[in-house]
């Protein structure tokens, strides 16, 4: 009898601190684990740029730490806009997979820019759907940019969902973007996937 | 509390910045920062863009740019902002920019005097921060809409309000008033040739990201129009408030 009740405790704590552990992400994000993130991709940002290996290799590993940071799936959503709600299961997994690799070939060709520079994170504020994580990018030759990163864990992870360089937001100026392709095409989803993995 | 500038100044420039004011667009909403795009003139900026395009080099990165040695783009561009401090100064006054006066006035001294007339950019090794504004700025703390948007040759991107700015500090740069001809042409002369290169080299900086858009017109314009809206609030600090994607 004791040793059934000891189990069926021993289980009950077991699941509670397991749905403690769970939910704590969504409960628990401040500033620190915010800014702590963004420097975490930094951090392999920069891993991947000084690895000095060739632009293709570097450029497979930026997808790849885009798909692990970032929500891709918000992100993707806002820049098809309208669009995304007519698309297809299949269509809208064809777009974020097509969105991702658009985004790290775009971007990742300009690794050059930031050899030998470097990124500091200067604050964090709070906003609705999270953190604002503000940053200062020094590269050689260059005046100092500014790049915040937007950072919410809504997906029930900790991710960023848009950057503005600048004071130009990433997310807007790719949905402008991707409008222009789809106009192109007369609105078919298909073929703007299709160019889509072409681009970038 | 800058009418009283106004005042000062001659007549006739009161007339210039009123007929400038009303040309821009005057929203009367004081420093509203608009979000949207208002191009009724798409199309003759269209092909202006695609002159500059051409301009920028066909595909081989950008042409002037490139053609151009470095060290003369950099000597160029000293000259050219050097020459700039005291209209950055007068500016600065009318947006009632206490810091922003200093700032210049200090820096043209010690690039003048020191950098033997601007050649050299000796305030920068000082640490003394760099300052830059223009009349557009000047309308746009006093309140005057953006306008609409215009693709200008050999320049880029512009708005209504930065057309007519631009057009005031044709008149306004105290040098023009206190150098002999030809010395006064330098500062025009080396401030366009320096916008022209600048125009060059950032269409290099972004000419991936615009060389293989699907509309490169659209992409410019709404990267110029980000930047600018960033740039003049930035100086009012007001915190600024996101798009949520999460909500849509």
């Amino acid at each position: 009898m004791t040793h059934i009740c000891n189990k069926m405790n021993r289980r009950a704590f077991g699941g509670g601190a397991l749905a403690i552990v769970l939910a704590r992400p969504a409960l628990a994000l401040n500033a620190d684990d915010a800014t702590a993130f963004i420097k975490r991709l930094i951090g392999d940002i920069y891993s991947v740029i000084d690895s000095g290996a060739p632009e293709a290799a570097m450029i497979r590993q930026f997808e790849e730490l885009f798909v692990r940071y970032a929500d891709v799936q918000i992100m993707a959503q806002y820049a098809l806009g309208v669009d995304a709600r007519s698309a297809t299961a299949e269509q809208k997994s064809a777009f974020n997979a097509a969105f991702a690799g658009y985004i790290a070939k775009k971007y990742g060709k300009r690794f050059r820019q930031f050899i030998g520079g470097r990124i500091e994170v200067e604050g964090a504020r709070k906003i609705k759907a999270g953190f604002e994580i503000k940053t200062t990018a020094y590269l050689k030759g260059e005046n100092p940019i500014e790049v915040i990163f937007l950072v919410s864990d809504k997906s029930g992870e900790l991710q960023f969902f848009n950057m503005f360089l600048e004071g130009v937001n990433l997310l807007l100026t790719e949905r402008s973007e991707i409008g222009s392709m789809l106009d192109m095409s007369g609105g078919d989803l298909n073929a703007t996937i299709h160019e889509l993995n072409k681009a970038g | 509390m800058s009418l009283g500038n106004i005042k000062r100044s001659s007549p006739r420039a009161l007339i210039v910045i009123a007929l400038i004011a009303g040309l821009a667009g005057c929203s009367g909403a004081g420093r509203v920062q608009p979000t949207g795009i208002n191009d009724p003139h798409e199309q003759s900026n269209r092909k202006v863009h695609n002159f500059n395009k051409k301009l920028a080099g066909s595909g081989n990165g950008s042409g002037l740019a490139h053609a151009v040695p470095m060290g003369v783009q950099t000597v160029v561009h000293n000259i050219a902002e050097n020459l700039s401090m005291p209209q950055v100064a007068v500016n600065s006054a009318l947006q009632a920019d206490v810091k922003g006066f200093g700032i210049a006035s200090y820096r043209f001294l010690t690039n003048t005097v020191l950098g033997v007339g601007g050649i050299a950019d000796v305030a920068s090794e000082f640490q003394i921060p760099k300052h830059d504004t223009d009349f557009g700025e000047t309308l746009y703390v006093w309140g005057v809409g953006e306008g609409s948007y215009y693709e200008l040759p050999f320049v880029g991107p512009s708005t209504g309000r930065d057309v007519a700015g631009r057009f005031v500090d044709l008149f306004t740069n105290p040098l023009s008033y206190t150098l002999p001809r030809p010395e006064k042409y330098v500062g025009t002369v080396t401030k366009f040739a320096d916008s022209v290169f600048k125009n060059s080299r950032r269409s290099d900086a972004i000419n991936d990201v615009l060389e293989g858009s699907t509309d490169s017109y659209s992409q410019a314009r709404l990267i110029y129009l980000q930047k600018r809206r960033y740039e003049l609030s930035r100086r009012t600090g007001a915190p600024v408030t996101y798009d949520d994607p999460y909500l849509q």
